[in-house]
């Protein structure tokens, strides 16, 4: 409800901060360029135009313009729309198409360590949580205490010393520190390679998650626990397992189903450190460049899809929760 | 009436709600433990280059790339500078920007959390402002904001304190929500309660409310926040410092020389490890400490 008018101000927001920017476009051009010319580049890019103007025009082009060019690409039905694209100041192309081809990559390795990193966390949550103060407990806190105090940079660092540096080429445990995008996969053994380059982006990125959901999961169990249906449940004989595993479980699960679909924005946001060192040319290694060539369009363009990503995920925890829990109504 | 004087004064040992406070935080190890290796960083990093007078930024070419000596018990980088002196050097930054940026989050969500739990009138305007800050894509508005503002604010302050304003702003002002909204949560429950009623019945002014009777009673929240936003704090820096958007090449904070060390990490691995175990076990003791606090504030669990 409130999601549409959030997302309108936020990329208001990011404009306006935008606009501020004192990096221009032209300055990595050759001096020899003469400034007449170097008008008619900026002027050419749109930078003439008022502010107002070129907000609306980004909106109507993020909004309207490129979606429609997509729908018509892939169905056909209707004409191209012969507005003009949104065009990244930094390879002339458009911003959409490049942010595109680099998503598959963000995707397969985000992606791919939240789903490793709740698959672990879980159970090492309601271990905790079932054994509570044992050795395992400990451990398990101890862990997750070294996963959120590590930063990704330098547990990144750590497993590449490890794993690449340190380990004989020649060893099964030694993985490449360097993601290879051009990788395809048509064969097993390129299959092979490609879950070898995968292993230490995402077990980096796991570790993280882990620490975090098996922390939420180990609370939840243990608000639980204590309740009178488990007492009730367990007088009425039911055996351990299905005492812990359907009834606590499941109502464990409520509040960590919505902490793991917020996080999902955040944990894509922390990839942009993650691909920076594993050299994954992903989303996040985008924006980097991006800000740095203060390529604008590309920047305001990326930004935006992150926070378009966060409220989403924000809405559609709120939905799942509603759906998971019936004690909560929406009005 | 019955006169209590009496009683109090048989207690001889006055004790306020702090001394409850520290008896229980000495029953948490860790935090103990975390409390002591912080505030032995602290002083390291502040008091250390009194006692270890080299100059981070001396460059002796001949000593290049060593490895741990007496002379320079954590080796020295690839001009010869020495690693000891550079990780005080950075240290202090790091965690001056931590205490300042945790300083200016903590204010801005207090600030926030108490008009909006205080005032109802304004507070779907705050909270609505809070969400809408909380939906913002951190990192990458973080690292835009470095990119826009290093240019006009060192240009204007000098390029270490310009960046060290731009740094401890920007991460002020995108890390305040989690502080409002638990604020906001603890004065609304405290507004309801008989000592706040019996001190408008006298007629207190809201200011002077906020003052005396809200801002002591929401204290055990916002010190627990302030732990965990020091964590935070450096941790960002850090990250900012990693992707090369922090502070210049030539002004050491942890982060940068974590990234310096990066192009080297084949020849000399170790180099890696200072600054990364420095990052890593201050965040570890801060949040140990924040975890012992949290305990020894909440009143469920004192005095178990």
């Amino acid at each position: 409800m409130t999601a549409i008018p959030t997302l309108f101000f936020i990329s208001l927001i990011i404009f306006l901060l935008l606009d501020l920017a004192p990096g221009d476009p032209t300055a990595s051009l050759p001096l020899t360029i003469p400034p007449e010319v170097r008008e008619q580049i900026r002027q050419s890019l749109g930078m003439g135009e008022p502010v107002h103007i070129r907000y609306l025009l980004w909106l109507k082009q993020m909004i309207w313009s490129e979606p429609l060019f997509y729908i018509s690409e892939s169905i056909g039905w209707i004409d191209t729309p012969d507005t003009v694209r949104l065009i990244s100041w930094q390879t002339r192309a458009p911003v959409l198409d490049t942010i595109f081809e680099r998503l598959p990559q963000t995707i397969m390795v985000v992606g791919l360590a939240y789903i490793v990193g709740v698959l672990i966390a879980l159970p090492i949550g309601i271990i905790s949580a079932y054994k509570q103060y044992s050795v395992f407990d400990q451990a398990g806190t101890f862990v997750s205490m070294i996963g959120f105090s590590i930063p990704p940079f330098f547990s990144g660092v750590l497993m590449i010393i490890l794993f690449t540096v340190m380990m004989p080429n020649d060893s099964f445990w030694w993985f490449p520190s360097i993601y290879d995008t051009t990788l395809i996969i048509d064969s097993w053994e390129n299959f092979g390679k490609q879950v070898r380059q995968m292993v230490l982006p995402v077990m980096v990125l796991a570790l993280q998650t882990t620490a975090q959901i098996s922390r939420f999961m180990r609370a939840s169990m243990l608000d639980n626990l204590n309740q009178d249906y488990v007492r009730t449940a367990r007088a009425k004989g039911m055996t351990e397992s299905v005492v812990v595993m359907r009834h606590v479980l499941r109502n464990s699960m409520i509040p960590v189903v919505t902490v793991i679909a917020l996080g999902i924005p955040a944990i894509f946001g922390g990839a942009i450190i993650t691909e920076q060192i594993f050299k994954v040319n992903g989303i996040g290694q985008l924006l980097i460049v991006s800000i740095q060539a203060s390529d604008l369009p590309m920047v305001q363009t990326v930004t935006f899809i992150f926070a378009v990503m966060v409220v989403f995920f924000n809405l559609f925890a709120d939905i799942i929760y509603g759906i998971l829990d019936p004690r909560i109504r929406y009005d | 009436m019955i006169d209590n004087r009496n009683d109090a004064d048989d207690d001889i040992m006055a004790r306020n709600q702090w001394w409850d406070v520290w008896d229980q935080f000495k029953t948490h190890k860790g935090a103990v433990f975390g409390a002591a290796f912080f505030f032995f960083v602290v002083f390291a990093v502040y008091f250390g280059p009194y006692l270890w007078s080299i100059d981070p930024t001396y460059i002796d070419v001949r000593a290049r790339n060593q490895g741990p000596s007496w002379l320079h018990p954590f080796g020295t980088d690839q001009l010869g500078r020495d690693m000891m002196a550079r990780m005080m050097a950075g240290g202090q930054t790091s965690i001056s920007v931590g205490l300042t940026a945790m300083g200016l989050a903590l204010f801005l969500g207090t600030l926030v959390g108490v008009l909006a739990g205080y005032f109802k009138r304004i507070d779907g305007l705050l909270m609505r402002l809070t969400d809408l800050f909380l939906a913002l894509p951190l990192l990458p508005l973080l690292l835009v904001m470095v990119m826009l503002f290093r240019q006009p604010l060192s240009s204007s302050f000098g390029p270490e304190t310009g960046i060290f304003i731009l740094i401890v702003t920007a991460i002020g002002i995108t890390s305040w929500m989690p502080t409002a909204r638990i604020v906001r949560g603890d004065v609304l429950a405290l507004k309801e309660q008989e000592f706040v009623l019996a001190a408008r019945s006298i007629g207190t002014r809201p200011g002077k409310m906020i003052l005396r009777h809200i801002l002591p009673n929401v204290m055990s929240p916002i010190m627990v926040s302030a732990t965990l936003g020091i964590a935070t704090a450096i941790i960002t820096e850090s990250a900012l410092s990693f992707l090369g958007l922090g502070f210049p090449p030539d002004f050491p904070t942890w982060g940068r020389l974590l990234f310096d060390a990066t192009d080297f990490m084949q020849q000399h691995p170790e180099r890696v490890m200072w600054p990364g175990l420095a990052i890593s076990l201050t965040v570890l003791s801060v949040n140990y400490m924040g975890d012992g606090l949290r305990d020894a504030l909440d009143p469920r669990i004192r005095g178990l």
